[in-house]
């Protein structure tokens, strides 16, 4: 087996016996990065020559018995995580040169653990997005199939550890953008709790919403990562300050004594036969293993698009504000008056969906509109939350699809703004309800493409979504775990 | 038409962009197709519900007002697209 094949679990155990460097796992994955992304096309920078020194100095920090979890472990990162000295594009020409004097606090995080930073991976520009199509650089493709979408907003994340060049990426998730390109790509992604990770460092695109999350190729990895990003940051104000449990103990099988519900709202219309019967199955073996399985109704789901449409779309066009072309970005230099700089510079810096995003945002804000749409998704947004306390009364994690269909054409919903929006009906949710979720590799399409199951727990309940994702995990038993085709 | 051009060329104005002929065109079209569907929350009655910004309910973050070292002025300015090593330069403003 090479070693970029091995899972985060695997490759620390060879490393912790002595019979694996760090630097020959990440040597490993270089070298599968250079053979392979010119077809995946997941990666915006490699970062060979510093990966390497900073897989020695995990080597040295091993010998001497002091390594950490993810000591040695080499990783990608989307390029929405500000990294020190290292270009953060966010996928936009705006920040195409942007050079961030800081690192984000997950990325300091993993660097005080002595992970291994390969490189950073393409993404829909400021996160916007389902396909990561609307990336500035290159669109990432599905290493299950070429010519398909990857998914997104964190497509490159996704695709970087489908395909193996890494072990695990770190992503962003606002309505979907950790979960939907798991899904699609046939690996682990988890969107946690709102606060429980920092996004200090993380581009903003909808303050209330963003969270950053790990996508792997397995459970075990998924919390391992979590172990390490998690945890209260004073420069995060909305960072919550709580006790954070060790994810692994959560990893045993059996599920006696735990109620497994299933939102009949999120298995309507539109929902394609083959995910329907991946998730049944999926039911099946939760059930096998000790759940009551009950249904249960969350019945605003209908709005939720609408909801998540105009608040993410009001934030972003508060907090894309910023780019005004003075501090750092991009400027037109060719402007002589300020206002004509402003708009020239994001007129030329920013893409069609951004534009698009910034403008619906401005509208729901706007005086005499406000009151129609950014106040009243916010009071939907309550009814939501509601929705959500009342179905965690019933039960203590929510099964159901990711994403509605298997992934599609690279270009197919280009053209149609409210179509890929629809894209996201099943995951934008716990977004607005700031509930963990997940998406567990639950099977394949007749045409090969991977399914998702999703898993939703209440506030702080990761551990629970963890519990119920290995055993679904042990029971699914899949293979092949990831696409050996390339 | 939820939206009609001018309002689309007003709005951008707000958001400090400037639209082709092409662009104004389809983004009218797309922000009326988006807006004619959002106005389906219109269905639910929403008297007397609290708006929330967040999703549950947590306390104000504060913390002493401590002097603490900041960027440096040359790594703050490092990525500026245009400065003069002490300040940002911008065009002439009036």
């Amino acid at each position: 087996m090479n070693p970029y094949e091995l899972t985060i679990a695997q490759a620390t155990g060879q490393m912790a016996a002595g019979s694996l460097s760090s630097r020959e796992w990440t040597q490993s994955c270089l070298e599968r990065i250079e053979a392979i992304d010119d077809k995946i096309k997941a990666f915006l920078v490699v970062k060979p020559e510093q990966a390497l020194l900073q897989a020695d100095a995990a080597d040295i920090i091993r010998a001497r018995g002091d390594a950490e979890p993810l000591c040695g472990v080499p990783l990608s990162l989307k390029d929405l995580l500000c990294t020190k000295g290292t270009v953060t594009t966010c996928g936009s020409r705006m920040l195409e040169n942007f050079i961030p004097p800081y690192d984000a606090t997950v990325v300091e995080k993993l660097k005080e653990q002595g992970a291994v930073i390969l490189g950073k991976v393409a993404m829909d520009e400021f996160a916007m997005g389902s396909s990561s199509e609307n990336c500035a650089f290159r669109v990432p493709e599905n290493p299950w199939k070429p010519g398909f979408v990857s998914g997104g907003s964190s497509g490159g994340s996704a695709a970087s550890v489908a395909a193996s060049e890494c072990p695990a990426s770190l992503g962003s998730d606002t309505g979907g953008s950790i979960r939907q390109p798991a899904s699609l790509c046939g690996i682990v992604g988890m969107k946690p709790t709102y606060g429980l990770v920092s996004r200090y460092g993380l581009v903003a695109f909808a303050s209330s919403l963003d969270q950053i999350g790990p996508l792997t190729r397995d459970v075990t990895d998924c919390a391992l990562m979590m172990n390490a990003i998690s945890g209260h940051d004073p420069k995060d104000s909305t960072s919550v300050n709580r006790q954070i449990p060790d994810f692994c103990t959560s990893l045993t099988k059996g599920l006696q004594g735990l109620r497994i519900g299933v939102p009949q709202e999120y298995f309507g219309e539109g929902l394609h036969p083959e995910v329907r019967a991946v998730v049944t199955r999926g039911i099946a073996v939760l059930r096998e293993a000790g759940a009551a399985i009950i249904e249960v109704s969350l019945p605003r789901t209908d709005y939720c698009v609408a909801v998540y449409y105009l608040i993410a779309t009001a934030e972003a066009s508060s907090n894309l504000a910023r780019y005004d072309g003075v501090s750092y970005g991009f400027r037109n230099l060719e402007s002589q008056a300020l206002m004509e700089m402003y708009k020239e510079t994001r007129s030329q810096g920013f893409g069609a969906e951004v534009k698009r995003r910034i403008l619906i945002g401005t509208y729901a804000l706007s005086a005499g509109y406000y009151d129609a749409y950014y106040k009243k998704a916010s009071q939907v947004r309550s009814l939501i939350v509601d929705d959500f306390q009342q179905a965690f009364d019933q039960c203590d994690v929510l099964i159901s699809p990711v994403v509605p269909t298997p992934a599609w054409k690279i270009g197919e919903k280009a053209d149609n703004p409210l179509a890929m929006y629809l894209s996201d009906v099943l995951t934008i949710s716990a977004n607005l309800a700031g509930i963990p979720a997940m998406s567990v590799p639950g099977g394949y399409s007749q045409q090969g493409l991977p399914i998702g199951i999703q898993l939703q727990g209440a506030h702080f309940r990761e551990d629970l979504l963890f519990k119920v994702a290995y055993n679904l995990e042990q029971g699914l038993n899949l293979q092949p775990q990831w696409p050996g085709i390339i | 038409m939820k939206i009609t051009k001018e309002e689309v060329l007003k709005v951008a104005h707000l958001a400090r962009l400037t639209l082709s002929e092409a662009e104004l065109d389809s983004m009218t079209s797309h922000l009326d197709t988006i807006l004619s569907y959002v106005i389906k929350l219109d269905e639910l009655d929403t008297t007397g519900v609290q708006p929330i910004t967040h999703a549950f309910a947590e306390a104000n973050a504060f913390r002493e007002d401590r002097v603490s070292t900041s960027l440096a002025r040359a790594e703050a300015l490092a990525n500026g697209p245009c400065h003069n090593e002490e300040a940002f330069v911008v065009p002439k403003i009036i």
